[in-house]
């Protein structure tokens, strides 16, 4: 094609784009789909279109892991590689495998342009097993017979639609149900409900239930309506969290399948409470699969008139909600990088204060809130706040929903009233010889089996949802060093802490684990991590030593036992250095290593 | 303001700095105050003029939990905290003054971590002294000699990062930017263009100019740019004049950083009259 064809081409895929969706991850996602990557051209046609610096373009492509500057291939692998639902979880190396199969080396594109493949951060499908991600459709259930299929469909260029139709298949896989998991709600109930209450009563009773955040920070969801909806501003926004990457969790997944009238109903209700007219769904882009069915769902709300202008015939009360969708990063579960990300910048979380509630999106007043949250506000606007509080504690009011994964017989969807104990839980996933749990994924907290009678909330062991059980049989520091990389990578690169010292702890962490760490290594890594979690920037780089900190005080015989016996060790690997003249010379003989 | 609060005037618009009780206006931040005051809070990504950035963490203060505003009935609390009382960390640059603050910044277990995130910048980018035409010059490396750095410390990353000497006054080397943004923020802020940004994600982010080609030599900068003189380090240089001040008459051989970083001060608009 010549370059004016191309240019022509570009312009026209941008203005489509555009049209549908002024979003920046809109346009670009639409470009990387057609074109397979977004080119330097490509990324000065959406500046001018969009009327944006090119380096915001530029920085956003290069920020967000889906997005690529060099082609991907036809069909796009991508691996998940979390310990629960990664290439690894069955034991075996799922992904060397396919690229043995069809030869190709993981982050790159095969030279026919056919096939690339890479591995990805946590795909949230760890009740399925080891899952991976073509052209953004997620394949569950791995094993080495489907790794073959694979290759051979991907040879035969059979399309996506010609797969066996089984291996698409997600199931919701809820084992236990609690307040909000056993029915979803009739399109229109609470919104009912809430126009009968009045705004003032809708927001007390919010207050009332002792609804927080089910994210994990917590904060009190009424509270945080309430600044909100007394914050002066142009307009008000309400921003529906669904980025959920912590790994090990999925239950946004089956909520967003299976309860997506509850979920925007409560955003919804949140919108009259606060006056919002607008509001957003951020979908992580590893779930993009159920954008059809939430526009769907969204399609028939606004027939029904539950939303779009004077919702329910209330005249005045209007709003709509629009779905953006991520592009494979962590870090927009962050509030306020996510709100940068809406607003089509690269994810780093700001300063504050000013908090979401007075200075959000455009810098209005903005409501986010989980997609648990929202539920349980509809919820709790239909059946009132005592219904709620009767559940769980004083401090942590209702229920949580758990998404349950690792070494366990049922792994799955588990509604719990707050108070409940590890051990409980553990039971009735059938767990039998646990050694430890991380609850509240990678940067919650990593415990033993004398803390199983610790019991899940705010003020004991707080969770966004995330439960992963280790077995006797696993090897804790590999799920360390898992973690580590997991947030080397996810790091967003504002600071300084969280920056280098991510990088420094995967560093030091891969050291040890190749059996070159010494005592020394230790008490570096224990400097380091608390020196990470104590001062960068954001919850990120704030939690993401935990796993190091807490597998240091918890299991010190995984390090131990790995550490070479001598007071230092030094961190160049000689032996490795030389892997690349290796490969060049095709040697692998013992004259081409040292030691 | 509650009643309380106007019993205590003291506490009504000062905060203390190591035991020293310093007044600041609103809308200040912990630096601005402590600046004003003459107290020196280590700093790489702040400038006062530019908007507080809080990425660089050299200015990590710890703030005593407890507010003296919610208990100042208890005397004690006028009375210097004590070491181990329970405080949160916090970026001076960005985090607001409020009224009773009691801050820790000038300790030595501070200035540990400071030296340890200095160390991080040194051996994430490549920073050669000896053959930096900023030696002497430079913050960061006045920041390491402020605080007893002695080595990096840490393995060198030895990230491999793109020189861009097409421009023909000004020089861009990636290989000493310690993604401070102050060149971004002076570009946009003072200068009124828009000549830098911050690409890429964690251990890759990387300092990218916004011009069709990506290159300096296609952007609107200009010498007589703010932007073209704020690099705190050797990454953004005026080409020909590396070396008019000879080693050891240079800004650092003269003055100690926090001398420096007391003085320096942007006015909102630098730009010539005759512009």
């Amino acid at each position: 094609m010549d370059s004016a064809n191309t240019t022509g081409l570009l312009r026209s895929v941008i203005a489509e784009a555009y049209a549908e969706s002024p979003h920046l991850l809109y346009v670009l996602y639409a470009l990387q789909q057609q074109f397979l990557h977004i080119s330097e051209e490509a990324v000065r046609e959406v500046a001018a279109h969009l009327d944006l610096p090119s380096s915001q373009v530029d920085a956003v492509v290069e920020f967000y892991s889906f997005f690529h500057k060099t082609p991907r291939g036809r069909y796009d692998i991508l691996f998940s590689n979390c310990t629960s639902c990664g290439y690894m979880a069955g034991g075996v190396d799922l992904m060397a495998m396919l690229g043995r199969r069809l030869d190709i080396v993981a982050g790159n594109t095969r030279g026919d342009g056919l096939v690339s493949m890479d591995q990805t951060s946590c795909i949230g499908m760890c009740d399925h097993g080891a899952a991976l991600l073509v052209n953004g459709m997620p394949i569950t259930s791995l094993d080495d017979t489907m790794i073959d299929r694979i290759a051979a469909l991907v040879e035969a260029e059979t399309p996506l639609e010609d797969w066996p139709a089984g291996w698409f298949q997600v199931d919701d896989n809820i084992r236990v149900s609690g307040l909000l998991l056993k029915d979803d709600l009739l399109a229109g109930i609470c919104l009912r409900a809430m126009l009968a209450h009045g705004a003032a009563d809708t927001l007390s009773e919010i207050i009332q239930s002792g609804l927080r955040g089910r994210g994990g920070a917590g904060f009190s969801t009424g509270m945080k309506w309430q600044f909100c909806r007394e914050a002066q501003g142009a307009a008000h926004y309400v921003v529906c969290n669904a980025d959920e990457g912590e790994p090990g969790t999925f239950k946004d997944r089956v909520l967003l399948h299976s309860h997506a009238d509850s979920l925007f109903e409560g955003m919804t209700v949140c919108a009259f409470a606060v006056g919002a007219k607008q509001g957003y769904l951020y979908l992580r882009g590893e779930y993009r699969y159920l954008l059809p069915h939430l526009q769907s769902v969204l399609a028939r709300r606004r027939e029904l008139g539950l939303l779009g202008v004077d919702i329910l015939g209330q005249p005045g009360f209007s709003f709509d909600i629009g779905i953006v969708v991520g592009a494979g990063a962590y870090i927009c579960g962050e509030e306020s990088a996510l709100i940068e990300s809406l607003e089509g910048k690269r994810g780093i979380p700001r300063v504050r204060p000013p908090f979401p509630v007075t200075h959000g999106y455009l810098g209005q007043p903005t409501v986010v809130n989980n997609v648990e949250t929202f539920i349980a506000a509809a919820h709790i606007v239909l059946r009132g706040s005592a219904w709620f509080r009767v559940v769980g504690t004083e401090k942590s009011a209702g229920s949580k929903i758990l998404s349950i994964s690792g070494d366990c017989a049922a792994p799955g969807i588990y509604e719990y009233p707050f108070g409940v104990t590890i051990r409980q839980v553990l039971d009735d996933c059938g767990a039998k010889d646990a050694q430890a749990v991380q609850v509240g994924g990678p940067s919650g907290t990593l415990i033993d089996s004398a803390e199983f009678d610790r019991r899940l909330g705010f003020d004991d062991l707080s969770t966004g949802g995330s439960l992963m059980v280790f077995s006797q049989a696993r090897d804790l520091l590999a799920v360390i060093v898992n973690f580590a990389h997991f947030f080397a990578h996810e790091s967003c690169g504002f600071c300084t802490p969280c920056r280098v010292g991510t990088t420094l702890l995967k560093n030091g962490l891969d050291k040890i684990a190749g059996g070159h760490g010494t005592r020394y290594d230790l008490d570096e890594m224990q400097h380091l991590a608390a020196l990470v979690k104590c001062r960068s920037h954001c919850g990120l780089g704030q939690t993401a030593a935990n796993p190091i900190l807490d597998g240091l005080q918890r299991f010190p015989q995984a390090f131990e036992q790995r550490l070479v016996h001598r007071d230092f060790e030094p961190h160049f690997d000689l032996d490795a250095a030389l892997e690349e003249a290796r490969q060049i010379s095709h040697r692998d003989d013992a004259a081409a290593h040292i030691e | 303001m509650s009643a309380d609060t106007k019993q205590n005037p003291i506490t009504q618009n000062t905060i203390t700095i190591d035991g020293q009780e310093i007044p600041f206006q609103a809308g200040q931040t912990i630096m601005d105050a402590a600046l004003a005051a003459g107290v020196y809070i280590p700093h790489l990504c702040h400038r006062q003029g530019l908007t507080p950035h809080g990425s660089c963490k050299l200015c990590v203060v710890d703030i005593a939990s407890r507010s003296v505003s919610s208990h100042n009935s208890d005397r004690r609390l006028q009375a210097k905290f004590p070491a181990d009382a329970d405080s949160r960390s916090a970026s001076a640059c960005t985090m607001p003054a409020v009224a009773g603050q009691q801050i820790s910044n000038n300790t030595p277990a501070l200035n540990e971590v400071r030296k340890t995130i200095t160390q991080m910048l040194f051996i994430e980018g490549n920073h050669i002294c000896p053959s930096c035409e900023k030696s002497g010059d430079c913050t960061l490396q006045a920041m390491a000699y402020h605080l007893g750095m002695l080595d990096g410390h840490f393995p060198q990353f030895f990230q491999r990062r793109e020189v861009d000497a097409s421009h023909p006054t000004i020089m861009l080397d990636r290989d000493r930017c310690i993604l401070c943004e102050l060149c971004v923020r002076a570009s946009r802020e003072v200068d009124g263009k828009n000549v830098f940004a911050i690409a890429g994600r964690g251990i890759n982010a990387h300092l990218i100019v916004n011009s069709a080609s990506g290159k300096l030599v296609d952007s609107d900068l200009e010498t007589s740019d703010l932007a073209a003189h704020i690099c705190p380090v050797g990454a953004i240089l005026i080409k020909e004049h590396g070396y008019e001040v000879p080693i050891g008459q240079r800004t650092f051989d003269l003055h100690q950083v926090s001398e420096i970083g007391l003085e320096k001060t942007i006015l909102t608009k630098v730009r010539q009259p005759d512009e």
